[in-house]
């Protein structure tokens, strides 16, 4: 059984190889970090894991994709568009339920967010941006998360509630990281790239930070 | 600088108009034209307010038959963009925006009569072309990865209302909004045509010689569409939805037998109602080509080129007076009322009021056509040229216009110019129902003599003229690269 499985992929821009080839499995019940200096590729292989995804998937790319005009509140319900019926969504759009905005809160005071529930995510600042879509993808409650980068505009206590948040609400994930310490704190693998492949999978407790150094050279 | 693609390009169309020029009638032909234009003047100076039940009617029926028109065309055009992927659908958008609102009002007229159906949809099925591509391209240019985003499952009309319409939902408000004061102007026109709007008014006053009135019916328009911004609130837009259809006035009624005529008999070429035959049909139709639609073409062609040419030169000109790169707030208010007029006055109306002046040539339609142009060009550019910074020590007057601001918006400025070229043909195959030779010319005189069989001919080559021109456009912006939407909210 396994949630994500990668065999001998690569992607190229134009004629430039970027990624690969390489291959991954996650197993369900795996939180991995993907770790490497920017441009090493793990973006690349998060969209990839994206679209290859076998289990349904909850993902949060960089550019977070939240609806600018539609309230916190409406961007964090669309995570469980699929589960209502047409008509009801057409409803809360106009009116916001109270079942779902009942639902929601609890998520929204985790992400400490619940005083901008109403307002337009375009009106954000970058670190709400970025709780805004964390709450999305809790909210959404798949089997499988991928996320890119999910804390790099929060600091301090709040990107440690929001990798908790995260890593509480699941057990699969798949978790692109610039910060090293928290990738060791909250995953329990870690799997470096450089120059589009796998150079490194470990388990977190073997390693140390300055095991993970030598990726950010060359 | 002559190396370049924009400049080169740019020197080319000014040569075709100077080409034009030298085949084109531009003379003054009245007595007295600065007589007839000081008495114009003196009636705007003047206006006379005092028929104030006419002039509230013509400004009721205006508006109500731009709301009833535009929102017509709003639905179906929205509706339309939802399966613009389908070629079938756009070629069907793009014939029916390239004929123009009086054309199809004039088809109309033949068969609905004077009744409002006529207006409405003269309105509502060129502005549903219209919407169906911009709607389509708004639509297409909203951000793409919340939906990308949506859990699998997510059903069609979910996805749509959550991920696409609230991104797109101010472009699409603000584009709609501009078209409603497009559909003013259209209904202002419709007047000239018999309809009772406006234009109506206008040229009864004018025929009359009573300038007060026309000054009165002018600034009554301009005052309109000059304070949209305060009257077309959203919470009032379902009042005036719902009122407009009741003050269309009631015309006269549709004698449906006219319907069933028109369509077996009036538009069937005059030779196949006859029995003569597909090989007389061709000749029929060859007599047209040659007799009326070439003279027609050609003349259209050299008016557009030349108007096209004048209201850039215009445009360069008067972007200045609205831009912060050269005058203070109170001089550039003076220029925003210059440019809001000329924007704001019809085509076909400043080349009536010009024709009644000057005479008829191609002076009148080649003024009216690039005033208006530029105006709406002026307007775009001067502020655009606002939004960028210059550094502190930039240089002044003429060498900060050629140096430093000219240079940054040539290209928009060409690319919004070009964006306007079908615009402009389109308008131009109409003015020759004022009595300018082109396409609208003949038109006119074919329905006058009751050959509607003609006159459908001659609007289906206006029709394709106006999307070659449009494809050309396409394809010099291309080779320019310049952005092919140059700003959503403008066409």
């Amino acid at each position: 059984m396994v949630a994500l499985a990668l065999e001998d992929v690569s992607a190229s821009f134009g004629k430039t190889r970027v990624l690969g080839p390489l291959s991954l499995t996650v197993r369900p019940g795996e939180q991995v970090a993907l770790v490497g200096k920017s441009g090493a590729g793990k973006s690349t292989l998060l969209s990839l894991m994206h679209q290859q995804a076998r289990v349904p998937v909850a993902y949060m790319p960089q550019a977070l994709g939240l609806v600018e005009t539609l309230s916190v509140f409406h961007n964090v319900y669309m995570g469980r568009l699929s589960q209502h019926p047409t008509w009801y969504n057409l409803l809360n759009l106009a009116w916001p339920q109270r079942k779902e905005l009942e639902t929601i809160e609890p998520i929204l005071a985790w992400m400490q967010l619940s005083e901008k529930r109403r307002a337009a995510a375009g009106e954000l600042s970058g670190g709400q941006r970025q709780r805004t879509a964390a709450a999305r993808v809790i909210y959404q409650g798949a089997d499988l998360l991928l996320a890119d980068e999910p804390v790099s505009a929060l600091d301090g206590p709040l990107a440690h509630v929001v990798m908790q948040a995260l890593t509480r609400s699941y057990a699969t994930a798949v978790l692109a990281m610039h910060d090293v310490e928290l990738a060791l704190q909250y995953t329990q693998r870690i799997v470096g790239i450089q120059h589009g492949r796998v150079v490194l999978d470990e388990p977190s407790h073997r390693l140390s930070a300055a095991d993970l150094q030598s990726l950010y050279q060359g | 600088m002559f190396a370049s693609r924009t400049v080169r390009t740019s020197l080319l169309f000014v040569f075709i108009a100077l080409m034009a020029l030298a085949f084109a009638d531009i003379a003054i032909t009245t007595l007295n034209p600065w007589q007839e234009m000081q008495r114009l003047l003196g009636g705007l100076l003047r206006p006379d307010f005092m028929a104030m039940d006419s002039l509230a009617l013509a400004l009721l029926r205006t508006v109500s038959f731009a709301f009833t028109g535009v929102a017509i065309g709003c639905v179906a055009g929205f509706l339309l963009a939802l399966v613009f992927g389908s070629r079938l659908v756009r070629i069907f958008c793009a014939f029916i925006r390239s004929i123009h609102e009086i054309f199809w009002a004039l088809i109309f007229l033949q068969f609905f009569g004077l009744h409002p159906l006529t207006g409405v949809l003269a309105i509502a099925i060129p502005f549903s072309g219209i919407f169906a591509k911009v709607y389509s391209e708004i639509l297409e240019e909203a951000d793409q990865t919340p939906a990308r985003l949506l859990p699998s499952g997510t059903g069609v009309v979910s996805r749509f209302l959550y991920a696409r319409i609230p991104d797109a939902f101010p472009h699409l408000r603000s584009y709609t909004a501009y078209r409603l004061e497009c559909g003013l102007r259209s209904s202002a026109v419709l007047g000239f045509i018999g309809l009772p709007t406006l234009g109506y008014y206008l040229e009864s006053s004018f025929s009359q010689g009573h300038y007060s009135e026309v000054g009165a019916l002018l600034l009554v328009f301009y005052v309109l569409i000059a304070t949209m911004r305060l009257w077309l609130r959203p919470r009032m837009l379902p009042l005036y939805l719902a009122a407009a259809p009741f003050f269309l006035g009631s015309g006269f009624p549709i004698v449906w037998g006219n319907i069933t005529r028109f369509f077996t008999e009036d538009v069937v070429p005059a030779p196949l109602r006859r029995g003569e035959g597909w090989e007389a049909t061709l000749g029929w139709l060859g007599d047209i080509l040659t007799s009326q639609a070439l003279p027609g073409i050609w003349n259209t062609l050299i008016l557009t080129q030349m108007a096209l040419v004048l209201t850039g030169i215009l445009t360069l000109l008067a972007f200045p007076l609205v831009s912060k790169h050269f005058f203070g707030p109170r001089r550039r208010t003076a220029g925003h009322v210059l440019l809001v007029i000329a924007r704001s006055t019809p085509e076909y109306l400043l080349a009536y009021i010009l024709l009644q002046m000057w005479g008829p040539s191609m002076l009148p339609a080649v003024i009216a056509l690039s005033l208006h142009n530029a105006g709406i060009i002026g307007h775009l550019i001067g502020r655009q040229s606002s939004e960028f910074p210059l550094r502190p020590d930039a240089s002044r007057g003429l060498n900060r216009y050629s140096y430093e601001v000219l240079p940054k918006v040539y290209a928009p400025f060409l690319a919004f110019l070009f964006y306007r070229w079908e615009i402009i043909m389109r308008e131009t195959a109409i003015l020759g129902i004022l009595g300018i030779t082109t396409l609208g010319f003949y038109v006119k005189g074919a329905i006058e003599d009751i050959r509607f069989d003609q006159a459908m001919v001659l609007i289906l080559i206006t029709a394709t003229l106006n999307i070659a021109v449009d494809w050309i456009s396409r394809g010099v912006r291309a080779h320019l690269r310049l952005k092919t939407t140059p700003s959503r909210c403008e066409p």
